[in-house]
């Protein structure tokens, strides 16, 4: 059996679903971030000053950025994959010869879909706030592309784990919003206390916003080298954590 | 050829409840197959592990020859499965819902339109195709279902009570349907809780009882092991009590109607001829109970 007519039908069902409802999935990023970029980048950042050799509205797009890609592809997966459960559409899939990695890729790849037209249209907001001229394209893409796939597959897992609505909206309030602004969005560690610096390389999410940092402008709190190795390590992990849920049918079947 | 061989089959739920206790039946090809029990009995677990809904504890299930849990796509591609529960998306139309089950097959896109124009049709939905479903009345949901069961053109279909709650005016155009399937040469498994469905439609039956097959043989068989009938009589001029009359059993319902058990070697023309002995004159008769359902609360109680 052809596998990918199976995963091309998944994922565009989710694309029209999220692109269906787009006054709740993508116009809410547009205008938050277009008053981040106002009054953190603009009204703000003009008294800040530099950070690491650049301007503060600068220093924040990257961050603002990947912060979208993170909330939305997680977003979309969680609210999707659940809902999926919740009204038992699942049993479509697991009735037809569909295998695991097929449902995983599509319900991701939709995921990836969203926080990736999410993340462009906040970068086309941004070029309206910030002149960057892009440092380095193949790092900058991979960031965005890599860290897509991470938050999908971690709102895929959320989802199988969920029985009400309220365990899809714990995660991202109360652990992935936290994460994201002290990942270093809005500051650089290095302007925090020596025990708040350790703390934070802690934070996954710090080591993807300044490896897409260093993509776009060419600054970065850490090395590049170690932010691939934890967001691929992070993502192999993810995989297979998925992969292992849905075999033995966690949270979709008895 | 058997489209579904089921051998010692075991479902034990986390809670210790025990749903199937070593299952076996057979199901030919062609068949049109009851398979019936109170609830609770272990149906819907069987048919869960039929369609991969539920994870079995041991045992083996062949589709077609083809083994679940070894040639899993190759059995999977045959089954069709018309659930007990509304269990599509409510936001999604009719023909996408459709459509995506075909893509779930592997079917092209083109080809999915092409066969879900057509179930949609069969299923009397065309002017629905773009509605979107939650708007839908019960009964066309069910039918939304089966147009879904239907377009990868299974060669097993798996009914669990499509006409629970519906009209009979659906009822009846679900029955043609799935005869006209039948003919065609789908072989049909269904479960209802309406016996006279089964009795009308089915040429097989099994019953299942607390996870366990009961009874399995073919329709006329079973009502061939019916002794006795019951027929209500209603009386042209009331009596007083009931009437003795030798081998029946008579009992008095109201002063003009009368329940009679008539043995199945006796028939009806001695009972009419002692009547009339005893100048009790009959107006007229009806069958008081359906006979799949005699038989049915005989095996399982």
């Amino acid at each position: 059996m052809n596998f990918f007519i199976p995963f091309w039908t998944i994922l565009t069902k989710e694309i029209r679903r999220f692109t269906r409802i787009w006054p709740q999935t993508l116009l809410p990023p547009a205008i938050t971030t277009s008053l981040y970029f106002l009054i953190f980048g603009k009204l703000i950042g003009d008294r800040i000053g530099l950070i690491n050799g650049v301007s503060y509205m600068d220093y924040i797009v990257p961050g603002v950025i990947l912060m979208s890609v993170i909330s939305h592809s997680y977003a979309n997966v969680v609210s999707s994959f659940y809902s999926t459960k919740f009204q038992r559409h699942i049993e479509e899939l697991l009735v037809a010869p569909v295998p695991n990695f097929v449902i995983l890729s599509g319900y991701v790849g939709g995921g990836v879909a969203r926080g990736v037209l999410v993340g462009t249209v906040v970068a086309l907001i941004s070029t309206l706030f910030a002149k960057i001229q892009v440092q380095n394209w193949m790092v900058a893409m991979s960031v965005f592309f890599l860290t897509a796939i991470l938050f999908a597959l971690a709102g895929f897992i959320n989802a199988v784990f969920a029985d009400s609505f309220d365990d899809i909206s714990i995660i991202p309030n109360f652990i992935l919003t936290p994460l994201s602004y002290l990942g270093g969005v809005f500051y650089s560690v290095s302007m925090l206390p020596d025990i708040w610096q350790t703390i934070s390389l802690g934070n996954p999410i710090l080591y993807m916003i300044n490896a897409f940092r260093f993509g776009l402008i060419g600054v970065s709190d850490i090395d590049v080298i170690m932010a691939f190795s934890i967001t691929g390590g992070f993502i192999v992990f993810l995989t297979l954590l998925s992969l292992l849920l849905l075999y033995k049918g966690v949270g979709i079947k008895n | 050829m058997q489209a579904l061989s089921i051998k010692n089959l075991k479902k034990t739920y986390r809670n210790g409840f025990v749903a199937l206790k070593g299952l076996d039946l057979n199901v030919e090809s062609g068949d049109f197959f009851a398979l019936l029990g109170p609830n609770g009995a272990g149906k819907s677990t069987a048919i869960g592990i039929i369609s991969s809904l539920v994870t079995k504890t041991s045992g083996s299930v062949s589709i077609f020859g083809h083994d679940l849990d070894k040639q899993r796509t190759q059995a999977k591609m045959n089954i069709g499965l018309v659930p007990q529960e509304i269990n599509f998306n409510q936001f999604e139309t009719v023909r996408n819902i459709v459509i995506n089950q075909a893509g779930y097959y592997g079917i092209p896109r083109k080809e999915a339109k092409r066969r879900a124009d057509h179930c949609i049709k069969q299923m009397d939905l065309w002017d629905k195709r773009d509605s979107v479903s939650r708007r839908l009345s019960g009964g066309m949901k069910r039918r939304v279902m089966i147009a879904r069961a239907m377009v990868h053109s299974p060669k097993l279909l798996i009914l669990d009570e499509p006409t629970a709650g519906v009209d009979i005016e659906i009822r009846r155009a679900m029955w043609e349907m799935m005869e006209m399937a039948n003919q065609q040469g789908t072989t049909i498994i269904l479960t209802t809780h309406y016996l006279e469905e089964a009795e009308s439609l089915c040429r097989n039956i099994a019953i299942i009882n607390q996870g366990e097959i009961v009874e399995n043989s073919d329709m006329q068989s079973l009502l061939a092991k019916i002794n006795m009938q019951y027929f209500m009589l209603n009386l042209s001029e009331p009596v007083k009590q009931a009437p003795q009359v030798h081998g029946y059993q008579m009992e008095m319902l109201e002063p003009s109607v009368l329940n009679v058990g008539v043995p199945k070697e006796k028939g009806l023309n001695p009972l009419f001829h002692q009547l009339s002995e005893q100048g009790i004159k009959v107006h007229s008769l009806k069958n008081k109970s359906n006979r799949l359902e005699q038989l049915f609360l005989d095996i399982v109680q």
